[in-house]
């Protein structure tokens, strides 16, 4: 029953340590609560290296970062926004471009610890089942943010958007926004594994469509050294993003995982025992056959 | 899976996610249109775009807040009456010290904060009125000009009307009222006011503001503007004038007679005296 696991990655940390099997898991922690504390310094302790939220924030009184996606949506309600945030946009848009869209869920989004928090708690207590939401729900609803800030005029994704609330809300205050973010936990803990960040977000879903065709990828460089413990499908927040790579199918596919979706959060590599996976660059895809897609619709 | 079976499956799960995703898309358009309610006491940063614009505008960063020296903005959190992460003030609590130099303004890289302002006294955050004329000290006969004289453009936003004080019957009411031409609705007023709760509040201008239609023509502007009266020469005002008086309409006014052209002395003690010579 690998699917049954209680332990993910119990091999790996026999084999690397547990250093050494969480090493991406705390690089992405101390990049996910660096980022806040250095958001934190100034209103706490004076010390402006960056001021503002992952909607906007200006880096050492020079930098200017914008989040595309906020910015997108401001446009569609009819606003022009003035360089400063264009700029910022396009800073924050070629960066993703280049470490992979999602690197932001795994790597810069609070709301991610909270839903690793529910999808490792489900696996130590043993829950499964629960309601199943489409994959795509995300790109849904990431068409009717659109949507309605085009009829609304109005950014109104942004009176709910969990990441804005949960982030900004550590930096300016939370007021009752500690309220969604139980709920978020709740969904993914109970209700159906990985639901908010896997199957609802539209931030995420944004994200991957701008790391389309991202530079940094995960390869299964090693997959001949696989032998099926299933631990990275285990603990793999996108786990279809996996096979394609890791698997040769019929069609030739691999050994870079090219979907979107994949995070680029490197538990794969921390959990597989046999270092089957490790970072590298799209380019370096072995095959010739690319099957993005293919598998993305198959789910 | 036959390909009916299949095609029965992607339709209905397609159906599905899209009938999810337009309930969860309806009530958030609902509560997007309910979000628009601004309080009257909450009150958006100087140079911000009128409110729905601003909605679409303000991308909720809080650069505004964080380059406001004195604490004034924070920005809504979950709970507030205020769209969710939008930056505001209250005036009674911490009101706009219009900086000179507007920070506020400079830090809004979208321009959700209109850059175009470049003086603080044109900004049109809301507009103070004396809202309780029954509690408001000044309407009793006290002393108090507080309002008045913490006003950053002292003398042009707040004035002081003086009135007769008809309950004693000899003193004045220093009234002080607000000109929409200079308030800023920065809300020092409001804060500053010595009662319990403010007589003097910052409103939405769109609250404290009447509007005259375009059809009204008011004589004595339209005097000044042409350089004389419109509707035929003024006639000399000769009714009803205290004895010793003349009324000069184009000028003036009420004119004194020239001392010594008076059928009676300048001293009242003439007129008891005279009385008594007459004896």
């Amino acid at each position: 029953m690998a699917a049954g696991k209680l332990h993910p990655g119990a091999d790996a940390i026999a084999v690397k340590g547990w250093f050494g099997a969480h090493k991406w898991l705390i690089l992405r922690r101390i990049s996910q609560v660096g980022i806040l504390i250095l958001f934190l310094l100034g209103p706490l302790a004076g010390i402006w290296i960056i001021k503002g939220n992952l909607a906007s924030s200006l880096a050492l009184d020079v930098l200017p970062l914008t989040d595309p996606y906020v910015l997108i949506q401001s446009v569609l309600a009819g606003q022009r926004p003035l360089e400063t945030a264009i700029i910022g946009a396009i800073i924050v848009a070629v960066f993703y471009i280049l470490v992979g869209g999602r690197a932001y869920c795994s790597w810069i989004c609070p709301v991610n610890i909270v839903t690793d928090t529910a999808a490792w708690l489900r696996i130590k207590l043993g829950l499964k089942g629960g309601a199943t939401f489409s994959r795509n729900a995300r790109f849904w609803l990431l068409g009717s943010t659109f949507l309605l800030a085009l009829l609304s005029g109005t950014i109104a994704w942004e009176l709910v958007n969990p990441v804005s609330i949960l982030f900004r809300g550590l930096v300016f205050g939370m007021g009752m926004g500690w309220g969604l973010i139980l709920a978020i936990f709740l969904l993914d803990l109970l209700v159906s594994k990985r639901a908010w960040c896997g199957s609802l977000c539209p931030v995420g879903a944004f994200y991957s469509l701008l790391g389309h065709t991202s530079l940094l990828r995960v390869s299964a460089a090693h997959r001949e050294n696989c032998n099926d413990c299933m631990d990275c499908f285990v603990i793999c927040p996108e786990h279809l993003v996996i096979n394609p790579a890791l698997k040769e199918l019929p069609t030739g596919t691999g050994p870079i995982i090219l979907s979107s979706q994949c995070t680029n959060c490197g538990r794969c590599i921390d959990v597989c025992a046999e270092n089957v996976f490790k970072f590298d660059l799209r380019f370096n895809n072995t095959q010739t056959t690319s099957v993005t897609n293919k598998h993305e619709v198959l789910s | 899976m036959t390909f009916s079976a299949k095609r029965r499956k992607f339709l209905t799960e397609t159906a599905r996610t899209a009938a999810g995703v337009g309930v969860a898309t309806l009530m958030l358009g609902l509560y997007t249109h309910q979000s628009r309610a601004l309080p009257a006491d909450a009150i958006r940063p100087p140079g911000a775009l009128d409110e729905d614009a601003f909605l679409g505008a303000c991308i909720r960063c809080g650069l505004c807040v964080r380059d406001c020296p004195y604490d004034t903005l924070s920005l809504a959190t979950a709970g507030d009456d205020v769209a969710l992460g939008t930056p505001f003030f209250t005036a009674r609590k911490i009101p706009c010290e219009m900086c000179q130099d507007i920070p506020c303004i400079k830090a809004c890289p979208t321009g959700a904060l209109d850059h175009g302002m470049d003086n603080i006294d044109d900004a049109r955050m809301g507009l103070a009125v004396v809202i309780d004329q029954e509690a408001c000290i000044a309407f009793q006969g006290l002393r108090c000009e507080v309002c008045f004289n913490i006003c950053p453009i002292r003398g042009e936003a707040i004035g002081l009307d003086m009135r007769h004080n008809k309950r004693s019957g000899k003193h004045a009411l220093f009234i002080p009222v607000v000109h929409s031409d200079a308030c800023t609705g920065c809300g020092k007023c409001e804060q500053a006011c010595i009662l319990e709760e403010s007589a003097i509040k910052v409103m939405p201008v769109n609250l404290a503001k009447g509007q005259m239609q375009d059809h009204y023509r008011l004589g004595w502007d339209e005097k000044k503007k042409a350089g004389e009266s419109l509707i035929g020469t003024d006639d000399k005002h000769r009714y009803n004038l205290p004895q010793g008086t003349r009324y000069d309409y184009e000028g003036e006014g009420l004119i004194p007679a020239e001392p010594g052209n008076v059928p009676f002395s300048d001293n009242p003690l003439d007129v008891l005296n005279g009385h008594k010579e007459g004896l």
